[in-house]
């Protein structure tokens, strides 16, 4: 316990908790969104989050090399890359539900098998991402020249933390406005109140649980890049970054769009501020403590459980 | 093309799917994806392709294609193509003739059932086995000999441990291995080789029931408040439970020696009572026999414990949660036990596990341990006891196999790819596991159509929605 460190450190942590807090966001968002169609967790989101950062470095690498661009240039590579960890996410999200869940939806399986099933998957896509992408951490060429851009109460905001920062406001305002607006959004809140009756009304469920899929597969590998940018990319990457995004899922209340929202900042902060109390190591001690808390004290969460409304 | 397979589809929909104007050129694509057979060879055909990847050449970060192109630009890809439509010639000629394939198997399978008439013919086969389990690891190398205790005596227990929370219980535990750290740190503890010392050091044989009273312990304030929540919740924080018992490992270097070890060896056990002297060694048959010993106890034990009370209230929670609780099944309670039993079991394994090695340290307990141990237990069939032995002893023995004959080209550090995709798999095709047990088959079938759950997934009364 160190109360001057955090004290020293408040800003700092704020803004860090904050950055770290926008990526659980875009992650937990992927959890909701499955949990509030099939009730089910996604075990195997870490997976999309790894293969989203895979993806980025791959196409970055591919067009950076060694360079270093800067100005209007860097702005294209980091939309870029985004859009590449999204379409990597997307596409591992998509043939996940195809393999893992879709078989054992049609035969109304038991929901264990649904979790073993994912679990068997996640394993079976990290441990093939080592073999073929090889099993040690790699830098992504960066996209950008990092550096303090400005600072609050003498805590350095760099250019990466507002590269998270706008990307993700971004892509959460997006997918706010296509839950509550659009045709799938629509399909996707009929299914997750009452699969069978929307079924009835001519929704085709099928559909709707893989454009979920896609959907938050979308999310995920974007912030898997992100995340890949400050960290490297390895192929054991998406094992804790995912549990903390489930975590703050069901902070916020799970299957609640803008609880995850909250839940991922609030879990940013408070992580972050545990760090610097206890000292970094025992940071994932800290979140994984909120979760046991949280579930204990108000399982439904802070925002509350709502599948099926708008955001 | 998800709305081509289903019947929930509206007249407006694939209108709509189509884009507008249908080309008719791409007719017969359509309707070779509609048709069931194409699907199903190009399932078999992809399947045996990511083969292919799975057991081709590795590739590197700056090549990230080369274990790809190595795997699918290489003659040998047209075996395994081969193979996925061989594949799907089997299911197709099943699909065609299935009903005289079906009673041939059927007649296959049922003869070994018919040949086992009496409880007595099986009690037969069960000492059989038994005397095959005594008799033949003398005849091993040493090699061999160490496997049979490190790599399958030890997972065949962790595995009946596991099989009574997976299996009899229909939890999900994926922090498992942690009760097999927490045993093994108490042997050490007690034993004295921590850094911190206990108040009287013990021999790691008095020390078992200090490792189990601390597994179950841990189990049981694990257990308690998070299985009152729905079941996939206990799946998430026992994962991230194991998570935290190997940073707390790692962390508290002062009291567990962390990542390096603790310095000192944690002593062989031996026994000293009533005049017996003996002491377990470094030769690994004694220590066999001494979990032979665990194991068939516990195997009796368990046996015993699935015909009981706890057994047929396990049973109920499983098949219907709110019938049993509606029936005065106290449903929480007999959860925890079944939690704390598995943990339990688990901590005396780690704890055998550590004074047969002499040596851990927090590096050793890794969430894939956890994964290997469930995929142990799905693989020989949840709520099966010979599903859980011969299951634990088959697939921990295969990759050993594999990795002493160089003819396969094994990794070690692939075994996960196989083990993940044996478990999609499994569920996908024989959820009830290779050895099933009858009524867990039963019930999972059951459930499928619509009856009962086959776990103990759904909420408990009284949880908020």
């Amino acid at each position: 316990m160190c109360f001057s460190c955090f004290t020293q450190n408040f800003w700092n942590l704020l803004v860090l908790g904050l950055a770290d807090g926008f990526l659980y966001a875009l992650v937990a968002i992927g959890y909701t969104l499955v949990y509030g169609v099939l009730q089910l967790i996604n075990f195997a989101h870490s997976e999309v989050f790894m293969s989203g950062a895979f993806a980025g470095y791959f196409i970055l690498n591919g067009l950076i090399g060694t360079g270093s661009p800067h100005g209007l240039s860097s702005v294209a590579y980091v939309v870029i890359g985004i859009a590449g960890g999204a379409c990597g996410g997307g596409v591992i999200a998509f043939l996940l539900e195809r393999v893992a869940y879709r078989p054992l939806r049609r035969r109304h399986a038991p929901r264990l098998a649904f979790l073993i099933s994912a679990i068997g998957a996640s394993f079976f896509l990290y441990n093939l991402a080592g073999k073929e992408f090889g099993r040690d951490a790699v830098e992504i060429p960066a996209p950008f020249t990092n550096g303090p851009v400005f600072s609050i109460f003498g805590a350095q905001v760099t250019t990466y933390y507002i590269v998270i920062a706008v990307s993700a406001i971004a892509m959460l305002v997006i997918l706010d406005r296509v839950v509550a607006g659009t045709r799938l959004g629509k399909g996707l809140r009929a299914v997750a109140q009452d699969a069978e009756t929307a079924s009835l009304m001519g929704v085709n469920i099928d559909r709707v649980v893989s454009q979920t899929f896609v959907l938050g597969g979308l999310l995920g590998g974007a912030a898997g890049f992100l995340f890949g940018l400050n960290t490297g990319v390895v192929y054991t990457m998406g094992f804790t970054p995912a549990l903390k995004a489930f975590t703050a899922a069901v902070l916020g209340g799970i299957g609640n769009l803008r609880g995850a929202m909250v839940g991922g900042l609030l879990l940013g902060v408070v992580e972050n501020f545990g760090a610097g109390l206890f000292g970094t190591q025992w940071r994932d001690v800290v979140s994984f403590g909120i979760l046991v808390l949280v579930l204990l004290v108000r399982p439904t969460g802070l925002l509350g459980e709502r599948l099926g409304r708008s955001a | 093309m998800g709305y081509l397979g289903t019947g929930t589809l509206t007249g407006t929909e694939p209108a709509r799917a189509g884009g507008g104007a249908e080309r008719p050129r791409l007719g017969w694509l359509r309707r070779l994806a509609a048709s069931d057979d194409a699907r199903r060879l190009g399932a078999c055909v992809a399947g045996f392709l990511l083969l292919a990847v799975m057991t081709g050449p590795e590739g590197s970060s700056l090549a990230p294609t080369s274990g790809f192109s190595g795997s699918l630009l290489h003659p040998r890809v047209f075996a395994f193509i081969g193979l996925g439509v061989g594949l799907w010639a089997l299911i197709t000629a099943k699909r065609r003739y299935g009903d005289r394939a079906r009673r041939l198997s059927e007649a296959i399978s049922a003869a070994p059932r018919r040949l086992l008439p009496n409880r007595l013919a099986r009690y037969g086969i069960y000492l059989v086995a038994l005397a095959f389990a005594i008799v033949y690891p003398m005849a091993l190398s040493q090699f061999w000999q160490n496997v049979l205790v490190d790599q399958i005596g030890v997972y065949v227990l962790l595995a009946l441990g596991l099989n009574v929370v997976v299996g009899y219980a229909g939890l999900l535990d994926l922090g498992y291995i942690a009760f097999y750290a927490i045993g093994a740190y108490s042997a050490a503890y007690w034993t004295g080789a921590l850094p911190v010392h206990p108040p009287i050091t013990l021999n790691p044989f008095w020390a078992i029931p200090l490792a189990i009273f601390a597994a179950m312990l841990a189990g049981v304030i694990l257990g308690a408040p998070t299985l009152r929540l729905r079941g996939d919740y206990l799946a998430i924080v026992t994962l991230g439970f194991g998570e935290i018992i190997q940073i707390v490992a790692t962390n508290l270097q002062s009291v567990t020696g962390g990542s390096s070890g603790p310095a000192s060896v944690i002593p062989h056990f031996s026994v000293n009572l009533l005049g017996v002297h003996y002491k377990w060694g470094l030769g690994d048959l004694p220590y066999y026999y001494l979990l032979l010993g665990f194991v068939v106890v516990i195997l009796v034990t368990f046996h015993a414990l699935e015909g009981s009370r706890v057994g047929r209230a396990w049973t109920a929670i499983r098949e219907d949660e709110v019938a049993a609780e509606s029936t005065g099944i106290n449903v929480l309670k007999y959860k925890v036990m079944a939690f704390s039993i598995g943990a339990s079991t688990s901590g005396f394994a780690g704890m055998l596990w550590a004074s047969q090695v002499g040596y851990i340290d927090s590096t050793l307990f890794t969430v894939q341990l956890s994964i290997l141990v469930l995929v142990l237990v799905i693989f020989g069939g949840m709520g099966s006891l010979p599903g859980a032995v011969v299951g634990a002893a088959v697939l921990q023995w295969f990759p050993w196999f594999l990795r002493v004959h160089p003819l396969f080209g094994f990794q070690p550090e692939d075994l996960f790819i196989y083990l993940g995709a044996l478990l999609v798999v499994m569920m996908i095709f024989r959820p009830e596991g290779l050895l099933p047990s009858r009524r867990r088959k039963r019930e999972i079938s059951l459930a499928e159509h619509g009856e009962g759950t086959a776990d103990a997934m759904t909420e408990p009364e009284g949880a908020e929605p």
